[in-house]
């Protein structure tokens, strides 16, 4: 098969490559906010005052989809209050204020596991979301004993496209037996047969690791893709993994596929061996204003100006800081937002790299429709929401819109191409809700 | 809050691609026709380059000053229009009437309409059918000095196929840039290479013309060759009917686009009563275009087909 959806050249900017991750200790403070998580935001367990541990439960599930959170330093919770997102809502939020003992909470031991149950519990027990960007809960992907999916594939996604971020190609390398345990695991319990690792070529250590990997249930297979943005994709990753097509408005499993990043994988690997929940994040920390790019191992919930002191300060004023990478990032803020469970990597750019590009007139050139890696007619799309005609954009698939950022990165007038698509997804899911009512 | 923070929506890295550059490359890729142009049909070509870029840029400039819109002549699109439009005319065209052409192409088609990227048709490819219908001039087409004949087309259609050498070089009579088939070759082969237009309009539309005329011609390969290459059909296969604005932006819409093209040119040639067609067929297919567009949309991924 060939690798029909290949996409936009980026550049890759992969400093960090095969740089082995730095553990950061001395937090002083960290703020969990209940939401790291697609669902229900989590509800606070502990008040002011509490001691806690590293590992303790400080808020539980709530809900199906939902996840818990745990406490990433050991010592006393300052408070529980309001702290402001990335996305500009406001969510609940412990605040502990650490001992600076990383003490370990005494009550956590390896989980057993038996049965099907057990693995799923412990999963939804483990704090884990999908690590790749998008924190949607990871047991709810893989079904729980008493509504099993039919999973034919499980396909991990090490395609790392995105420019700066090594921090899952550096998890591969360094957590090949943590990823091989939970790969044994889930293949054993959840009965799939193939497990496909998907890689871009530009990652020759982390493709040796994988390739490394042999399951006793399931057959491994290491995948590696073309060095073009966006193969981490989810549909895109499928389609070039397995052959499968997603149809729109549908998810992998609808094809018998579970897609997990890496480092989730990883993740579970070490939750089901030691039975320590998601407490910390290998995050690679780069970009023009800072003064040593490096991969860090940071306690969730660290404020982003303590990692980058960590890192060496900046070495220019930072103008824009960036949760994950410069394609589908989200710019911050402020410096004393935390990091999350589903942060990879926090960028600050320099002045010259922050300056937006003027903005010109579309001269239909078409680079945007054809480097779509889903067919999308982005300027059909910015016609129909400029008339408000809700079934043109349909037909020019605003809802396909996966926001990989590629039309804006091609086009030569510089127009706001991603925004528009977004605006016309919001306006149309809009309509079609109070159509439905 | 750092309020010194930038905020913005992604992504936060761009191509260093721009308009300015890509009119850039395509006037880098006209350079070797109008040169040949000047060496061929002498000083006089170049005083119409010249009156044609000159009125093109400062038209636009005016009306930009007139209508208090932005300055626009930086994305170099003006110069693109006056050189092709230029280049398009004869040698001997009297000067006021190139910047007559001029004006016609980038107030009435382009500012008229918005500028950049609003046009309905090719600005170039229009001002010279105005130019055609409105000067009597146009149909004198200028020879270089060693040569003293009627316009090449007519000639193959009547049977005097000229030397493919001539052909090739441009040592034949027709507008400034359209002669030099050679020129024009390294300059679409150029455009091309670097990424600036795709091979399926050029490619449909030339191999169009060739494939229709040895029909046409009752498989006589070097009179099909000869009227391949002659008149304006290699400048517009590259440089105008590849026109971004005006032209399907999907391979399979370019695909229609250049068939169609070729078929209009070559039943303008045979059939009608002008002894070229490139223009008028470019013209056409720019109205139609919004048309093929429409059909030639790209599939939806795991979609229906659009």
């Amino acid at each position: 098969m060939a690798f029909k959806l290949k996409g936009v050249h980026v550049p890759h900017n992969k400093n960090t490559a095969n740089m082995p991750p730095v553990r950061m200790t001395n937090v002083k403070t960290v703020t969990l906010p209940t939401v790291m998580h697609i669902g229900a935001p989590a509800v606070p367990v502990v008040k002011s005052g509490d001691k806690v541990f590293v590992g303790t439960l400080v808020a539980e599930q709530n809900g199906f989809v939902s996840s818990p959170v745990y406490s990433s330093v050991s010592g006393t919770v300052k408070s529980v209050s309001e702290v402001l997102l990335s996305n500009g809502s406001n969510s609940p939020a412990v605040i502990i204020e650490s001992d600076g003992e990383m003490t370990a909470d005494p009550n956590i031991t390896a989980p057993k596991i038996e049965s099907l149950a057990d693995l799923s519990a412990c999963l939804k027990q483990s704090g884990i979301v999908g690590l790749g960007g998008a924190g949607f809960p990871t047991y709810v992907k893989f079904g729980t004993a008493e509504k099993p999916l039919n999973i034919e594939y499980l396909v991990v996604n090490g395609a790392e496209c995105e420019p700066y971020i090594t921090s899952d190609s550096v998890t591969m390398v360094q957590n090949t037996q943590d990823i091989k345990f939970a790969l044994e695991m889930l293949t054993k319990y959840f009965n799939i047969k193939n497990v496909v690792i998907g890689i871009e070529k530009n990652k020759p250590e982390a493709i040796k690791s994988m390739k490394s990997i042999k399951l006793q249930n399931a057959s491994v297979e290491v995948k590696v893709l073309p060095s073009a943005y966006p193969q981490g994709g989810e549909k895109v990753l499928v389609y070039n993994t397995t052959g499968r097509i997603i149809p729109m408005g549908k998810l992998p499993i609808d094809v018998g596929c579970v897609v997990c990043n890496s480092t989730t994988v990883a993740s579970i690997g070490k939750y089901l061996k030691t039975g320590m929940p998601l407490v910390e994040k290998c995050v690679t920390v780069d970009g023009g204003a800072v003064a040593t790019p490096q991969n860090v191992i940071v306690p969730i919930g660290t404020p982003l100006k303590d990692v980058f002191e960590f890192c060496g300060g900046f070495k220019t004023e930072p103008k824009k800081v960036l949760y994950g990478g410069p394609m589908m990032g989200i710019s911050v803020p402020s410096l004393d937002m935390p990091i999350l469970k589903n942060t990879n990597a926090i960028l600050a750019f320099d002045e010259k790299e922050s300056t937006p590009p003027k903005t010109t007139a579309c001269i239909k050139c078409g680079a945007c429709i054809n480097n779509c890696p889903f067919g999308i007619d982005p300027p059909a799309i910015a016609k129909a929401l400029k008339t408000g005609d809700y079934a043109a954009m349909e037909k020019a698939g605003a809802e396909l819109c996966m926001e990989c950022g590629c039309c804006s990165f091609v086009c030569p007038a510089k127009r706001p191409i991603v925004q528009n698509n977004k605006l016309a997804k919001a306006a149309l899911k809009d309509y079609k809700w109070k159509e439905k009512k | 809050m750092d309020s010194k923070l930038r905020i913005s929506v992604s992504p936060h890295i761009h191509s260093n691609i721009t308009t300015t550059k890509i009119m850039l490359d395509v006037v880098i890729a006209l350079l070797p026709a109008a040169v040949a142009g000047c060496i061929i049909f002498g000083l006089g070509a170049l005083a119409v380059l010249v009156v044609c870029v000159g009125t093109c840029v400062l038209s636009e400039f005016l009306f930009n000053i007139i209508v208090k819109k932005d300055q626009t002549i930086g994305d170099l699109s003006a110069v693109v229009t006056g050189l092709l439009l230029g280049l398009n005319l004869p040698a001997n065209i009297p000067l006021w009437q190139a910047g007559v052409g001029s004006v016609f192409a980038i107030i009435i088609v382009k500012c008229l309409f918005g500028g950049i990227g609003c046009n309905l048709v090719n600005p170039a490819i229009t001002a010279r059918v105005f130019m055609l219908v409105a000067f009597g001039s146009m149909a004198k087409a200028a020879f270089p000095d060693a040569v003293s004949s009627a316009t090449p087309l007519p000639q193959i259609l009547e049977g005097n196929t000229p030397s493919l050498t001539n052909l090739l070089l441009g040592n034949i009579g027709g507008a400034i840039g359209e002669t030099c088939k050679l020129a024009l070759l390294v300059g679409g082969i150029y455009l091309i290479a670097r990424r600036v237009i795709t091979w399926h309009i050029p490619v449909t539309y030339i191999s169009g013309v060739f494939v229709l005329s040895l029909f046409i011609e009752k498989f006589d390969f070097m009179s099909a060759l000869a009227l391949t290459l002659s008149g304006g059909l290699i400048i517009g296969a590259f440089f105008m009917a590849t026109d971004y604005v005006t032209s399907p932006s999907t391979p399979k819409g370019k695909i229609i686009f250049g068939i169609g093209a070729a078929v209009i040119t070559v039943l303008i040639r045979f059939y009608g009563n002008y002894p070229e067609g490139v223009s008028f067929a470019i013209l056409l297919m720019n109205i139609l275009n919004p048309y093929i567009e429409r059909l030639s949309g790209r599939k939806l991924f795991g979609g229906k087909h659009k």
